[in-house]
């Protein structure tokens, strides 16, 4: 991005301080550069602006114009000429500054404005707020209090609306707390081309609905309860489940597809109760698909491992670790590296990826691959890979792991020269097609794995590894950014992240590897890989970096990329 | 071997220890809640059994079926050994107070010891042992502050309480605590000289020095017992509960009755030593000589007498400790060694001076 | 600000500090008289006695849960008194009101509600912060029980001890 010259920027005078903003720019985007907050409900910088809610109603002002025949008004001292006030407010989120513009967010005139809006938008808004799912995190109840009177002063009787509709299999609507920002509408039309809601009975009776016949189904339609401001539109999964303030927000990364989706977990008393897209322009936009987002309720299902088991006469028993780890040692030290094989997962962060690689290396294996899966990219955020981080994979692990591993590794152990094999994260039997018949061939077969199933049915040790809200680590996403996740949960049980089993395995194998968390190994990892060279963790931040090219692209990016470029949306 | 002294002495122990002095501690558990209340405008345990008098048999039932704690962090064998190596000594020193004169024509006391205040402040001393053991072990820092300041100050008013003794034994000329009180009996007692022999100029000005005598003994007492105003050791406010914080359940008891037998045992020595043990006072039913037997009757008042005086004198520390504050440490000190043991000694002095002033063959 | 306050001179007979120990004995002793005696009487025999009818409305019991007139739980499972309960003795699970049920509108109710009077301290907030004033602190005070699960007040338990409260603001009317 170049910076823009000194002819295309323009001086506005914001609450009494002059700055300059390229032309072009929003009046309410540049508010918020500076540091102005500036209430609005329907405006959303990813999304058209129809300037309906007139919430964000200021007061503009612009130099004086001069009569003909008048000498024009010189400049002062700052080069800035006198703004004389418009006595009528205009939107912040749809105009854009002119040069010498003065923009005014505080006064009688914008409290007065503010206030009345927020009055009409209560006149007909029921206060059920104890029991609507929004509350905490509502723009009217938190615009209610800060620039409104707080409270109905409507004692009349309120227009009835539908209540409870189901717009989609994951979606509820209330009508009557709709506040007609048209942001959902706005949503599906421009974003998702599945333009099926839109508002009827215009006036005081204007209702939001599904096309008849139609339904809010598209999988990216959870977006709109995020986007919606009030608690219209809310989510079956999550409705009436937890109020928002119980929470506590851990940033991460979501990691059901190669995009990597920026996410928040939302998680009370250690169970996640909604997953909700975080922005991130160079990832995920601010959206992401609802299957994914849907996808985190086995994290406390029943079939969680929580206990390492041994296997003993007639099934497992519970066994702790140091027995664990000291059976497995001793199982693995009788054999040469070419009886042994390693099965991890591309769904494992660098640094867990990373420990195993060294784990292999200390038994003498070449035999290493990951399991891939492959779908179908549905155009929006959604990738072909659903591994979330196969670029880490092939760095840390090589080439030939992550293409043809698997198939190599298949034959060896049906061909039997395979004693030993260790799977991490991976069920072999539901996702390689490997069977038991060919899997009780081997000596020793140890798994790690969040869930019970039918790969640890058969292992001779089984442990529980961490799943992906409970560690901290990094992955690479399709596009080659490196992103970070942080731990959410606490695992159940004796749950222990990969890389502290894998680290574990190496010192009783007679490592003196002893690394004690997550960044000292990524430290290592970028000693050692050449991609990862001179990267800190502290470097990545919340939002990633880009550490390869990949070539790959997010189609839904690309779009918002050229509405942006078109002057539709903010951006 | 003479069997029948041993039952004798076996008989004695069973009654006067068990029997007797066992049920007191508990009645004074019970009357230091009660009293305590009275003074504070409150009722007092008045549930359990007539006027709450079974409190302490709810109390010991309490004890005995709670948890029994040991933490983890402690030196088990000090641990265990510290609430015996307290409530021990303190029965133990009962042994040589002789709470009657005769019944059945045994003398009553259990070991008629003619060192009979030497081997009370020798076992008596041993306390100390259980509670620096109780403090150590359990491996705490508050406990261990208490038992630290238990040692230091039992071992500085030993020696006041020691000191204060001497001038009585130097009046009497004998160490047998019998001995002591027969002649309380017929020649006044030590601090109400009025009558027998007692009664005459030399007996009246020795009463001086036996009252200051009888005033630095007990309040050493009152710090050998760890009573307040002197119950540093365990005081709540700064230390938890002092030595005893990490105990409970029976253990804990042993030291909370253990507290209350050394008060009890105490206040018999007291009032053994000062207050004419079991006798009346201007000789009432006095028997002329040990070798007379006294009639059943006589016997039984004479051991009445005894316990009446030691439950005044125990209401006495339970009344003081409800009207006292605490002493601070330093003053606690400062008192033991600046005031009380000076003055001990300087009594013996002027004891002696006296004595030897009006000494019966003497010009005076 | 300091203030030095000066150690007061003590006379040579304060200083002995017997006479004060018998002074103290006085007070103690009057009172310990006074009491045996029967002349003054401050305890009331509890379990006997009981000062009942003197409470005042605003005494804060057992807290509990009331339903309006019309037999409808106020609780709307808003939570806010789980929040605000500083022992986090209140556990509530929210559920939907069925959409064939007489109160649907009201959309949610709690499913359970517990509040664990072992840890409760009376203090009266969730009664403060509720905005449906379904939650109450009755005059209850009598709460015991053998385990920690029976002084565990479940939602059953709560509206036996809260019964029906009336003259309550009613916000699920017809304008709403």
């Amino acid at each position: 991005m170049s910076e823009p010259t000194t002819s295309d920027l323009v001086d506005v005078q914001i609450d009494g301080v002059w700055h300059q903003f390229p032309k072009g720019t929003r009046i309410i985007e540049a508010c918020r550069q500076v540091g102005v907050e500036v209430p609005h409900y329907c405006y959303h910088p990813k999304l058209s602006s129809p300037g309906n809610c007139r919430m964000c109603l200021v007061q503009m002002g612009t130099p004086p114009r001069t009569a003909p025949g008048a000498e024009p008004t010189a400049p002062d001292e700052t080069g800035h000429l006198p703004i004389s006030w418009s006595p009528r407010p205009i939107i912040a989120c749809a105009n854009t500054v002119s040069p010498n513009l003065g923009i005014r967010t505080k006064g009688d005139l914008v409290d007065d404005c503010r206030k009345g809006v927020l009055e009409f938008l209560l006149a007909n808004h029921p206060l059920d707020c104890p029991i609507c799912d929004k509350a905490g995190e509502c723009g009217l109840q938190e615009y209610s209090m800060e620039h409104g009177v707080g409270q109905s002063t409507f004692r009349e009787r309120k227009v009835k609306k539908p209540k409870n509709v189901d717009v989609g299999p994951r979606i509820r609507l209330d009508d009557e707390r709709c506040i007609m920002c048209s942001r959902c509408i706005r949503f599906v039309d421009e974003i998702v081309d599945d333009p099926v809601l839109g508002f009827t009975d215009r006036g005081s009776y204007t209702t939001l609905m599904v096309y008849p016949g139609r339904e809010l189904a598209n999988n990216y339609s959870l977006n709109t309860v995020d986007i919606c401001p009030v608690g219209a539109l809310t989510s079956n999964d999550f409705r009436f489940q937890m109020r928002v303030w119980f929470m506590r927000e851990t940033k991460t990364i979501d990691t059901n597809c190669a995009t990597g989706c920026n996410i928040t977990v939302y998680a009370r008393e250690n169970k996640i109760y909604r997953v909700m897209p975080r922005r991130n322009n160079e990832v995920n936009s601010d959206w992401m698909p609802d299957s994914h987002r849907l996808s985190f309720h086995w994290i406390d299902g029943e079939d969680r491992l929580s206990d390492p088991m041994l296997k003993a006469e007639g099934g497992f028993r519970t066994a702790n670790w140091i027995e664990v780890i000291k059976a497995a040692a001793k199982r693995l030290s009788g054999l040469s590296g070419d009886q042994i094989a390693i099965v991890a997962s591309a769904r494992m962060t660098n640094e867990e990826l990373y420990v195993v690689s060294k784990l292999a290396k200390q038994l003498g294996s070449e035999l290493l691959a990951t399991v891939p899966r492959q779908g179908e990219p549905d155009g929006y955020l959604i990738s072909a890979d659903r591994n979330p981080n196969t670029n880490g994979a092939r760095l840390i692990l090589g080439e030939k792991a992550v293409s043809g591993g698997l198939d190599r590794v298949k034959s060896a152990i049906q061909q039997g020269q395979i004693k030993a094999l260790l799977v991490f994260q991976e069920d072999l039997i539901a996702d390689t097609g490997l069977d038991g018949v060919s899997l009780k061939k081997l000596d020793f077969l140890l798994v790690a794995h969040s869930c019970a199933n039918e790969t640890t049915a058969i292992a001779d040790i089984a442990v529980p590894a961490a799943c992906w809200a409970e560690v901290s680590g990094t992955m690479i996403n399709g596009t080659g950014r490196l992103q970070r996740l942080n731990k959410a949960l606490e695992g159940p049980g004796q749950t222990l992240p990969v890389w502290e089993i894998a680290r574990d395995l190496l010192r009783a194998l007679g490592s003196d590897d002893n690394c004690q968390s997550v960044t000292e190994i990524f430290r290592h990892l970028a000693d050692d890989v050449a991609e990862f060279k001179g990267v800190a963790w502290g470097q990545i931040g919340d939002q990633g970096m880009p550490l390869i090219e990949t070539g790959e692209i997010i189609p839904l990016l690309e779009r918002e990329r050229e509405r942006k470029a078109a002057g539709i949306i903010v951006g | 071997m003479d069997w029948h002294l041993l039952i004798a002495a076996g008989v004695k122990i069973v009654v006067f220890v068990f029997l007797l002095t066992l049920p007191l501690v508990a009645m004074a558990v019970w009357a230091e809640r009660r009293v305590s209340a009275a003074i504070q405008d409150r009722v007092g345990p008045n549930r359990v059994g007539p006027m709450g008098l079974l409190q302490p048999v709810a109390d010991g039932i309490k004890f005995l079926l709670k948890e029994d704690f040991t933490p983890a962090h402690v030196r088990k064998t000090f641990f265990w050994l510290a609430p015996t190596l307290v409530m021990v000594p303190a029965l133990l020193t009962s042994a040589v107070l002789p709470f009657g004169t005769k019944l059945f024509g045994e003398p009553m006391v259990i070991a008629d010891l003619d060192v009979g205040p030497l081997f009370i402040f020798a076992v008596a001393s041993l306390t100390v042992y259980g509670i620096v053991l109780a403090g150590w072990s359990s491996n705490s820092k508050y406990p261990f502050l208490g038992g630290i300041r238990s040692s230091s100050q039992m071992i500085s008013y030993e020696i006041s309480l020691g000191l204060s003794v001497v001038p009585l034994i130097m009046l009497y000329g004998d160490l047998n605590l019998g001995h002591i009180v027969r002649e309380q009996a017929h020649n006044g007692w030590t601090l109400l000289p009025l009558w027998g022999e007692g009664l005459s100029v030399r007996g009246l000005i020795l009463a001086i020095p036996m009252f200051i005598s009888f005033v630095v003994f007990t309040t050493a007492m009152f710090a050998e017992t760890n009573r307040l105003p002197f119950d540093l050791p365990e005081c709540e406010t700064e230390l938890v509960a002092g030595y005893h914080t990490e105990y409970s359940s029976m253990k804990f008891a042993l030291f909370f009755l253990g507290e209350y037998a050394a008060m009890i045992v105490g206040s018999g020595l007291c009032v053994t030593l000062f207050l004419g043990g079991w006798s009346l006072p201007f000789g009432w039913l006095t028997p002329a000589d040990t070798a007379v037997d006294v009639p059943f009757w006589q016997g039984l008042i004479h051991i009445g007498v005894f316990f009446a005086k030691v439950i005044a004198f125990i209401l006495f520390f339970i009344v003081i400790r409800w009207t006292l504050p605490r002493f601070r440490y330093d003053q606690l000190m400062k008192l033991g060694w600046i005031y009380f043991f000076e003055i001990a000694v300087l009594n013996i002095i002027l004891t002696a001076v006296l004595m030897w002033l009006l000494a019966p063959g003497s010009a005076a | 600000m300091s203030k030095i306050v000066q150690r007061p001179k003590l006379k040579w007979s304060e200083r002995l500090y017997l006479p004060a120990i018998f002074g103290g004995m006085k007070v103690t002793l009057r009172h310990f008289f006074a009491i045996l005696t029967r002349k003054k009487k401050v305890t009331m025999q509890y379990p006997e006695e009981k000062w009942d009818a003197h409470l005042p409305n605003h005494y804060r019991g057992a807290p509990t849960l009331v339903m309006d007139e019309h037999g409808r739980e106020r609780c709307v499972a808003c939570q806010l008194c789980e929040f605000i309960c500083p022992p986090r003795a209140i556990t509530i699970h929210p559920e939907e009101i069925a959409s064939d049920e007489k109160w649907a509108k009201v959309e949610k109710r709690p499913k359970t509600f517990e509040i664990d009077m072992a840890r409760c301290i009376y203090c009266g907030l969730c009664q403060e912060v509720c905005p449906e004033q379904a939650i109450f602190l009755r005059k209850d005070y009598v709460v015991v029980g053998h385990s920690r699960e029976e002084m565990v007040h479940d939602k059953k338990r709560l509206y036996e001890l809260g019964q029906t409260m009336d003259g309550l603001v009613h916000k699920w009317n017809e304008l709403k």
